[in-house]
């Protein structure tokens, strides 16, 4: 959160409007989430010139009060109310916090036209007994009558809460950063905030030994204070932090995070007195202890920085300080760390003992090595200005930062390439100038150095278009569109194929469904068909969401149990997902589920009842349409507990297994249920390309045949034998009736085919045709076995 | 004799009113025109009359005959129509019964409006590919310029299937990366993929830890920001209607750099500011940005010759948009009820 109050201390924003101004910063690139203005209006500087004690109340007082341009009269219970005090007055239609509204009225008869308020009264200050007691606010006699009074008080403030997360530009994270912003927006210049130590004569030397046994500290620098006053802090920054999104705790503690604040470096003070003579930075030894300032003991692992007094550590670097070393009311002596950590320990130590604080995160973005050596100096400023403290002489430090300038050579033209504008090298002059960038311009090219401020900024052109684009305002950029493409787009790989059995299942009267891909461990074990490993997470989130699923089929269960619950009678789905097996092989599978009927009247009885046949009749449709006509076959499948034993099978094309259909076991659901699933990867065959086919001249001969069969013969079995003798001259074969009961025995069934002989290039003669059919049922009967039925 | 045949053709021209049914009917053909039939009786009796007679005669019965054929003719198709007439009146039904359901699939809401932007970029050149949910560490992070311990990494918090090298994708640009790794640094791209992502989010009506993306690329000699905008209108416009505005905001991804956010004009409220928007007047609706050079050098294309733009939406939140959907788990519990619903086709 960054307040504008406080940004114009180092930019100058005194006349610009608030409206304007946020609106440019939007435009910038900054993300600003919301608005918070303390402004409240029809808030005025008062005069109390006359007050009467109301004559019905033994504590309210009738007050005169002159507000500039009118005298009012104003009821005030107030103990501290008197004459020739200047006071806060909201007048009548002023909207306090709460959403107060001040409106005229009568207090006990007498008419009052406004309300004298107190800060709290205003949320400017916490509402305590303390603040309660003194009443009213009373404003110094130079107060301006009729005046705004916050911003006489210099706590008129708008609070720009930043959406932070999509910002790689660290300046959002402190108020002097964001005064660059500001700067370079409004081509203004920015004034650092003012470092006036009178030092004592005393070195810190004479206290204090640093050593760094760990490369993850690149600079650490070291200022001590001494015989600082505990007590709270002045307002303003008691506001500023209120304002930032902080809880002001005493003047010392304020002080830290003030400075953070305004430099974003964050700060670390050791009771002196408690610390000792010496810090060792090094990193922890693994389940070494310590216990942070939230009164935690934590465990630490050697990944973690932590700061020692040489034999304990005292502080978890850049996350939180320990207990033995804390700054509290009897403190006198400090000592200001301000250092630069490893930003990626920083962040692993802060998740690893959920631990996130406004300072981790800083370090986690990486700081600039100059504002640790000038945070500290403020520090020290404000620790002498407002605790009283005597800063000792010298700053120890040990610097391995590397202060190598980043400098980026560039073209105007490259920007212009990468934007799509065109800027001149003048333009871009200015631009570097107002985001205070320093460059040598020779022959054309630019060489610009980058402030040790912009962490963010990398070495390619791409990042001054970036700088240039933000001023220049994308919101002045004309779109425009690509050279035209020669070819239209196609699908790639099988995704075309997969549209369209997509397509086709829908046609098919399916409805798609989509479900997650990991489940629970029971759903995974579910509908297992192949002797496949799945992968396990190794950390789930929660067990729900553990297993990478191998077969859609349990979803779609899950899906039909959902929309069952719900009064859905006919239900029918299919899904196309992929599914990843323990070796990462994908395989993607088309999953069919169908329930009640397929087609169905709500009052006749014309309906079509899901069975096994029409969901095979769904398959072989969808094979078909992928052309593989006579290219399928089943056998069935009995030994899965998942599916019924007799009315499932394994789906097979050119013998290899593709997958599997059936109704789902009883013991699994009473509903009656069918479903199937196949690999569209093994589906996906070569087939022959689509060819146009004369339609038959000659007449064709139709010979009916049923013959009886042992109940576990197939149809498919019987077929067989009779397309190997009808050869070339069968050009068709029909089921037309199949019977069980009793007319046959126990254990037997009747199937009545219907065979179609043909001949392309002339019409049969019903002697050839005869001999063919004879010769079917002979083979039938003898090789099935089969009994020819006599009529 | 003459007599004869006219008493014969009064009692036909008498008896006709009479016939309603056709048995009726059958029964007086008979009378008239049987074997022994009135008039079949009549030509018996050619024979007895005398010669100078017998054309008169033949001709005077034989228009008793034509007359008795014709008329049964004629009542019989009366009968027949009528009968048939009663049959249909009979058949009638009440139109307004609830018909047969004649029911073709729904796609998922999600899907439809992936093919929906498929078609649009396919229009304007670019292959639809896909690319493995299951990633390596390489392709999800390493060559977008996301290195072990980048900040960013922490945003996108990813499932581990295996140490820190395996993963589920935590969004679909790895197939930036393979899509440019594949053109080996030659040839210009353009592409756009859409698939499943995942991240560990705990679901609620604006989270799911799987979700969709569709991702687009595009690589050439002279690919500009504004030309990333030009693309953008026309896909907002073919998404949200003609009169819908964009706009670009600077922001930040790690494998673009410029990066930018892009924003369509609230159709809600036509950008007067409203809750849908958060009185903004815009809502946010993908990332995407100028391929970084790094990522474009690691993946074998020389930043030198070559510039491109890449964007990112997120589906559910299109889908959510446009049709008004408040919960990002509607697309993954299929209702029937609801479904049906898409099963239609939009007006562009």
């Amino acid at each position: 959160m960054i307040s504008l109050n406080w940004v114009g201390d180092y930019v100058d924003i005194e006349n610009e409007n608030i409206n304007e101004l946020t609106d440019k910063i939007t435009k910038f690139g900054v993300n600003i989430e919301k608005v918070i203005s303390n402004n409240i209006e029809k808030l005025v500087i008062g005069h109390v010139e006359k007050v009467e004690k109301h004559p019905d109340s033994d504590h309210l007082n009738v007050c005169q009060v002159n507000l500039g341009d009118e005298v009012v009269q104003i009821v005030c219970g107030a103990s501290n109310v008197r004459e020739d005090l200047k006071v806060i007055v909201a007048k009548t239609g002023a909207v306090l916090p709460g959403n107060f509204e001040i409106k005229k009225s009568t207090i006990r008869g007498i008419e009052s036209n406004g309300m004298i308020c107190a800060l709290f009264e205003l949320g400017l200050e916490e509402k305590t007994e303390e603040t309660y007691a003194k009443g009213i606010t009373e404003l110094p006699s130079d107060a301006q009558v009729g005046a705004d009074p916050l911003k006489y008080l210099g706590i008129s403030d708008t609070i720009l809460e930043l959406d932070v997360h999509k910002h790689h530009n660290n300046d959002c994270y402190y108020h002097i950063g964001f005064a660059y912003i500001v700067a370079a927006i409004l081509n203004k210049k920015v004034k650092l905030p003012e470092v006036n130590i009178k030092e004592v004569n005393e070195s810190i030397n004479d206290h204090f030994k640093l050593d760094i046994n760990t490369d993850k500290c690149s600079l650490y620098t070291a200022r001590m204070v001494k015989n600082v006053k505990i007590g709270e802090s002045p307002d303003f920054i008691k506001n500023r932090l209120v304002a930032a999104g902080m809880r002001p705790i005493n003047n010392v503690v304020d002080i830290s995070n003030y400075v953070m604040l305004e430099y974003g470096q964050p700060l670390h003070f050791f009771d002196k007195d408690k610390l000792g003579d010496k810090i060792v930075v090094r990193l922890a030894e693994d389940k070494e202890p310590i216990k942070t300032l939230d009164g935690k003991e934590r465990v630490l692992s050697s990944e973690d920085i932590v700061i020692t007094d040489g034999l304990k550590p005292v502080c978890l670097a850049g996350v939180m300080g320990g207990e033995n070393t804390e700054v509290d009311e009897n403190t006198k002596n400090i000592l200001i760390e301000s250092a630069i950590f490893d930003g990626i320990n920083i962040r692993k130590t802060s998740s690893r003992h959920d631990l996130r604080s406004e300072a981790s995160t800083r370090y986690g973005k990486g700081l600039n090595y100059e504002y640790t050596y000038e945070a500290i100096n403020r520090a020290a400023y404000l620790l002498q200005e407002y605790a009283e403290g005597e800063v000792l002489k010298d700053t120890v430090v040990i610097d391995n930062v590397d202060k190598t300038p980043k400098i980026i050579e560039v073209k105007a033209k490259e920007i212009n390439d990468i934007l799509g504008i065109e800027i001149s090298d003048n333009d871009m002059k200015n631009e570097l100038e107002r985001l205070g960038f320093v460059y040598n311009y020779d022959n054309e090219t630019f060489n610009i150095t980058i402030p040790p401020r912009r962490l963010d900024i990398e070495s390619s052109a791409n990042d001054i278009a970036e700088e240039i684009g933000c001023l220049y305002g994308y919101h002045n950029l004309v779109g425009t569109l690509p050279v035209q493409s020669q070819k239209k787009g196609e699908y790639k790989g099988n995704i075309g194929y997969r549209k369209q059995i997509s397509k086709r299942l829908r046609a098919l009267g399916l409805n798609e469904d989509k479900n997650y891909t990991l489940v629970p461990p029971s759903m995974a074990s579910e509908f297992i068909y192949e002797d496949k490993k799945q992968i396990v997470l190794p950390n789930p989130m929660s067990l729900d969401k553990s297993v990478v699923r191998t077969t859609l089929i349990p979803s779609l269960l899950d899906t039909y149990e959902y929309n069952k619950k719900r009064h859905v009678k006919d239900i029918n789905l299919y899904e196309i997902s992929n599914t990843y097996y323990e070796d990462y092989k994908e395989e993607t599978k088309i999953a069919v589920l169908m329930s009640g009927n397929y087609i169905s009247n709500s009052w006749s009885n014309n309906n079509i009842k899901v069975d096994y046949y029409v969901i095979k009749g769904i398959l072989e449709n969808l094979l078909n349409y992928v052309g593989l006509n006579n290219r399928y076959s089943y056998e069935r499948l009995e030994d899965n507990k998942y599916f019924h034993p007799g009315m499932s099978a394994k789906i097979f094309v050119d013998k290899e297994e593709i997958g599997v259909i059936g109704r789902v076991h009883p013991s699994i659901s009473k509903d009656e249920i069918y479903v199937m699933e196949i690999s569209m990867n093994k589906m996906n065959k070569q087939t022959k390309p689509l060819k146009f086919k004369e339609a038959n001249k000659y007449p064709e001969i139709v010979k009916d045949v049923a013959f009886i069969v042992d109940k576990n013969i197939s149809s498919e079995d019987v077929e067989k034998v009779i397309k190997k003798v009808g050869g070339r001259l069968l050009s068709d074969i029909n089921v037309f009736d199949v019977y069980t009961g009793e007319k046959v025995k126990e254990n037997e069934k009747q199937i009545a085919y219907s065979l179609t002989f043909t001949k392309e290039d002339r019409t049969l003669t019903e002697d050839e045709v005869m001999e063919k059919f004879n010769e079917i049922i002979k083979k039938v009967t003898e090789t099935v076995p089969a009994t020819l039925r006599d009529n | 004799m003459i007599e004869k045949v006219n008493l014969i053709k009064e009692s036909f021209e008498k008896i006709i009113p009479t016939i309603t049914d056709m048995k009726t009917l059958n029964d007086i053909k008979v009378e008239y025109l049987g074997k022994q039939g009135k008039v079949t009786e009549l030509s018996k009796l050619m024979k007895d009359v005398p010669n100078e007679d017998k054309k008169e005669f033949g001709m005077l019965v034989n228009s008793v005959r034509t007359l008795v054929t014709e008329t049964l003719d004629n009542k019989k198709e009366e009968l027949e129509t009528a009968m048939l007439n009663e049959k249909l009146a009979n058949e009638k039904i009440d139109i307004t019964l609830p018909s047969t359901n004649i029911s073709v699939g729904a796609p998922n809401i999600l899907e439809k409006v992936v093919e929906d932007m498929e078609n649009l970029f396919m229009s304007m050149g670019y292959d639809v590919v896909e690319g493995p949910e299951i990633e390596e560490d390489l392709y999800n992070f390493e060559l977008l310029n996301l290195p072990k311990g980048h900040p960013a990494r922490d945003s996108q918090d990813t499932f581990y299937l295996e140490g820190d090298k395996i993963l589920l994708r935590s969004h679909t640009s790895p197939v930036q990366a393979r899509t440019m790794l594949e053109g080996k640094g030659e040839k210009p791209i353009r592409m756009v993929c859409p698939g499943k992502t995942y991240r560990r989010d705990d679901d609620d009506a604006t989270h799911s830890h799987q979700f969709m993306q569709i991702e687009g690329l595009l690589i050439d000699e002279n690919a500009t920001l504004a030309d990333l905008k030009g693309t953008f209108d026309a896909a907002a416009k073919h998404l949200f209607g003609e009169d819908c505005k964009t706009r670009f905001r600077p922001s930040y991804y790690p494998f673009t750099e410029p990066s930018v956010e892009t924003d369509i004009s609230c159709f809600s409220c036509k950008g007067k500011g409203c809750p849908l928007c958060k009185n903004t007047g815009w809502i946010t609706i993908s990332g995407a940005g100028v391929v970084n050079p790094k990522v474009l050098s690691m993946c074998g294309y020389d930043p030198k010759r070559w510039h491109g733009f890449a964007f990112g939406f997120g589906l559910e939140r299109i889908a959510m948009l446009k049709y008004g959907i408040n919960d990002i788990r509607t697309f993954y519990q299929t209702d029937l009820r609801q479904n049906k619903i898409f099963d239609r086709k939009e007006d562009k």
